[in-house]
C-alpha cells in the first residue's frame, strides 16, 4: 500500500514531465516524438487501470472506497490533496483510452499539421487528470485553465480561418466562465472559509443563516461555469460549432472535455447537497433536470438540421451531456449508476464518429463536402481547402469502404442506444433507475417530469438514428462512382478499437454496471469521501 | 473603504460586461480584462478588508489571528492574475491570427450587412 499511494500523483506528473520535455525536441523529429508520446500515453492508461483496480478495493478484498494524497505533505484541510475514488478512476481510464486513440490516429497525420501537437496535447492530459483527481476547489480551477490553455492550442491546430473563428469563440466563451468561476470559488470561501471539498461538505450545514443566501449565490455562479463547458442549453450555442472545427484528433479527446464539468457537477452536488445535508439538498437538482432536458430537445432539433457530419457529432455530443446533466438533477443512486455507463458508452461512440467522419469525408466528392459546408449557416467561406491540400496518405487499405461503413453503422446503433451495442444497455439502465424509484418491484409515482425526460431521451435516439441513417445512405449507397478512400491502418485502428471496447462494455455489462453501481453508491455516502481526506491522518513519509 | 472597493469593482464589471457584449475583438479583449480586474479585486475583499494588518504571523508563537489579514485570498489572487494574464494574452494572438485571415476585426470575422 505503501508506493501506490503515489501512483495518485503520476496521472498529473507523467504527462507534465513527458510535454516539457517534449517541447526540448526540434519539430523535425516527429517520430522521436511520437513514440515518447505514445510511451507516456500508454503508461497514463497503465496506471489508470491500476488506480481502478485500487479505488474499487481489488487488492485486499476490502471495501477501500477512496484514498487521498497530500500532495505538499501537509495535514488535509490546510493544503490541497488528490483524491481517488471509483469515479475519478473511471474518468481517468476513459480519458486515457481517447487519449491514446486519438494519439494513434493523428500519428498518421495531423500531428505534423503544426507545431508542438503531442506537447499540447499530454499538458490537455495533465489538465483532466488533475481535475479528476483534486479535492480542491481552487486547484480545480488550476487543472481547469490548464486544460483550457492546452485545448486552446489544439482547437487552433491545423490553422485555417474556419478553425480560428471558432477557436476565438471558443476561448472568449471560456475565459467568460472562467471569471464566474473564480467568482463562485471565492464566495465559497467568503462565505463557508474553506476550499477543500471535503472540508466544505462538513462545514457547509454550520454556515450561519445570514450568510446562507451569499453561499447559494456562490455555488450557482460556481455552477454555472461548469454548465457552460458541460454544455447546457442555453450556454451551448459555442458547442457544435468549435467541435466541427477541430482537427478529427483534436474533436475526439475534447469529447471528453464536456464531460469535465459533468463530473464536477455530479461530484460537487452529491458531496454539499446529498441527501443528509438538510434544507440545502438537492440545490439546483431542477436547473439540471430541465436544464438537460432543455438541452437534450435543443440538441435533437440540430442534430436532424446539421447537414454537415462534423455538426452532426457536436449535437451528438450536447444530447450526451444534456442526458447526464438530467440524470444529474435526478441524483438517485441508480440513475447516476446508469448515466455513469452512458458516460463512457457515449463518450467512446462519439469519438470514434469524430474521427470516422474524417475518414468517411475522404470517400466524397470535395465539392459535395464544400456544398455541405456552405448550405451551413455559419460557415459560408471556402474554409475548407485547408484539409484537403496534403492528401499524403499512405496506402489505400483494401476493403476500406466496407469497414468505414460497418463503424459507420456500429457508431449509429450506438448513438441510437439500439441493441446490441452497449448503447442500449446504458440508455436501458438510466430508464430503469428514473422508472422505479424504489428499486425493482416496488410500484412508485412518477411525476411528469420524469416523463417527459423518458420521453426526451427516447426521441433523441430516434433523432440519432434518423440522423445518422440520412448521411450513410447519403455517402455509403448514394453515390454513383465510388470514390474508395484512401486510409492507413493507423487510422482505422483506433476508431475499430473504440467501437469494439463499446461491444466489451455490451457483453461484460454485469461487470461494468456493478462497478458503476458501487461509484454511484459511493458518491451517495460521501461521509467515507470525507473520512478519507479529512481522516486520512499523516501522509508517508512523516515518521510522528 | 468597502464603498470605494465596491464601487470600484462594479464599475469595472459593469464597463467590463458591456465590452465583451460589443463587436469588435479589441473591445472584447479589453471587456475580459477589465472583467478580470474585477474579479480580482473580488476575490481578495473576500478575504475581509483590513488596513495595516499583515498576512503572514510572526515567529514563535501563534498569535491571534483576528490581528491578521487572511493570506489565502492574497495566494488566490496571484494564482488568478498569472493565469487571467497567460490567457488572455493567449487570446490576443488569436484576435491578431483572425485579423490577419479575415481581413477585419469582427468577431464573427465578416461585417453584417
Amino acid at each position: 500500500m505503501e508506493w501506490t499511494r503515489h501512483l495518485l500523483i503520476v496521472p498529473i506528473l507523467l504527462p507534465l514531465i513527458t510535454g516539457a520535455a517534449l517541447l526540448l525536441i526540434d519539430e523535425l523529429r516527429h517520430t522521436l516524438k511520437a513514440l515518447l508520446s505514445l510511451a507516456s500515453t500508454v503508461l497514463l492508461l497503465v496506471t489508470a487501470i491500476v488506480l481502478m483496480r485500487l479505488a474499487d478495493g481489488v487488492p485486499g478484498g476490502s471495501a477501500a472506497l477512496s484514498s487521498s494524497y497530500a500532495v505538499a505533505n501537509w495535514p488535509a484541510p490546510f493544503a490541497i490533496v488528490l483524491v481517488l475514488d471509483r469515479l475519478s478512476a473511471l474518468m481517468l481510464t476513459l480519458t486515457a483510452v481517447l487519449a491514446l486513440a486519438s494519439l494513434v490516429f493523428s500519428t498518421a497525420r495531423w500531428d505534423r499539421a503544426g507545431p508542438h501537437f503531442h506537447t499540447l496535447l499530454q499538458f490537455l492530459l495533465m489538465g483532466l487528470g488533475g481535475a479528476f483527481l483534486t479535492g480542491d476547489l481552487f486547484n480545480l480551477f488550476v487543472f481547469f485553465e490548464v486544460t483550457l490553455a492546452a485545448s486552446y492550442g489544439l482547437l487552433l491546430h491545423g490553422s485555417g480561418a474556419f478553425r480560428v473563428r471558432a477557436g476565438l469563440h471558443y476561448i472568449a466563451i471560456n475565459l467568460a466562465a472562467s471569471l464566474l468561476f473564480l467568482i463562485g470559488v471565492s464566495l465559497i470561501y467568503g462565505t463557508a472559509g474553506t476550499l477543500n471539498m471535503a472540508d466544505l461538505a462538513v462545514r457547509l450545514p454550520n454556515v450561519p443563516a445570514e450568510d446562507q443566501a451569499l453561499l447559494r449565490a456562490g455555488v450557482a455562479i460556481l455552477g454555472t461555469a461548469f454548465l457552460v463547458k458541460a454544455g447546457l442549453w442555453p450556454l451551448c450555442f459555442w458547442l457544435p460549432s468549435a467541435y466541427m472545427a477541430a482537427a478529427a484528433p483534436v474533436a475526439a479527446i475534447f469529447v471528453v472535455l464536456t464531460k469535465v464539468g459533468t463530473y464536477v457537477l455530479l461530484r460537487l452536488t452529491l458531496l454539499l447537497f446529498g441527501p443528509e445535508t438538510g434544507d440545502i439538498a438537492g440545490f439546483g437538482g431542477m436547473v439540471l433536470l430541465w436544464g438537460g432536458m432543455g438541452t437534450i430537445a435543443f440538441a435533437t432539433f440540430g442534430l436532424l438540421a446539421s447537414q454537415a457530419m462534423g455538426r452532426l457529432a457536436g449535437y451528438s455530443v450536447l444530447i450526451s451531456s444534456g442526458t447526464l446533466l438530467a440524470a444529474v438533477g435526478i441524483g438517485d443512486a441508480s440513475v447516476v449508476s446508469g448515466a455513469l455507463f452512458y458516460l463512457v458508452s457515449s463518450t467512446l461512440s462519439v469519438a470514434a464518429l469524430f474521427m470516422l467522419i474524417e475518414l468517411v469525408e475522404r470517400a466524397r466528392e470535395p465539392a459535395a463536402d464544400l456544398l455541405a459546408v456552405t448550405m451551413e449557416a455559419y460557415g459560408d467561406e471556402s474554409d475548407k481547402g485547408e484539409e484537403h491540400e496534403d492528401e499524403e496518405v499512405g496506402v489505400a487499405m483494401p476493403g476500406a469502404l466496407a469497414i468505414l461503413g460497418i463503424s459507420f453503422g456500429c457508431a449509429a446503433l450506438l448513438l441510437a442506444g439500439l441493441p446490441p451495442l452497449s448503447g442500449f444497455i446504458a440508455k436501458f439502465a438510466m430508464l430503469t433507475g428514473m422508472l422505479n424509484p424504489d428499486g425493482l418491484g416496488a410500484p412508485a409515482a412518477i411525476p411528469g417530469r420524469i416523463w417527459l425526460l423518458v420521453a426526451l431521451v427516447i426521441l433523441s435516439g430516434l433523432a440519432a438514428l434518423v440522423a445518422m441513417m440520412r448521411s450513410g445512405i447519403r455517402i455509403f449507397w448514394a453515390p454513383l462512382e465510388v470514390i474508395i478512400p484512401r486510409v492507413l491502418v493507423v487510422e482505422v485502428a483506433p476508431i475499430v478499437a473504440l467501437l469494439a471496447l463499446c461491444m466489451v462494455l455490451a457483453v461484460q455489462g454485469g461487470a461494468v454496471l456493478s462497478y458503476t453501481d458501487a461509484a454511484a453508491q459511493a458518491l451517495h455516502a460521501p461521509s467515507s469521501y470525507i473520512q478519507s481526506v479529512l481522516g486520512a491522518g499523516h501522509p508517508p513519509g512523516v515518521s510522528r | 473603504m468597502e464603498l470605494t472597493l465596491a464601487i470600484a469593482i462594479g464599475v469595472l464589471t459593469g464597463s467590463g460586461v458591456w465590452l465583451v457584449l460589443r463587436p469588435r475583438t479589441y473591445q472584447l479583449v479589453i471587456g475580459l480584462s477589465l472583467l478580470s480586474y474585477a474579479v480580482n479585486l473580488f476575490i481578495f475583499s473576500m478575504g475581509r478588508l483590513r488596513v495595516g494588518a499583515a498576512p503572514v504571523l510572526e515567529s514563535g508563537g501563534a498569535g491571534n489571528p483576528a490581528d491578521y489579514a487572511d493570506p489565502i485570498p492574497q495566494a488566490l489572487v496571484l494564482t488568478a492574475i498569472v493565469i487571467g494574464f497567460a490567457t488572455t494574452a493567449l487570446l490576443l494572438v488569436v484576435l491578431l491570427v483572425a485579423r490577419g485571415l479575415t481581413r477585419n476585426d469582427h468577431v464573427d470575422g465578416r461585417e453584417p450587412n
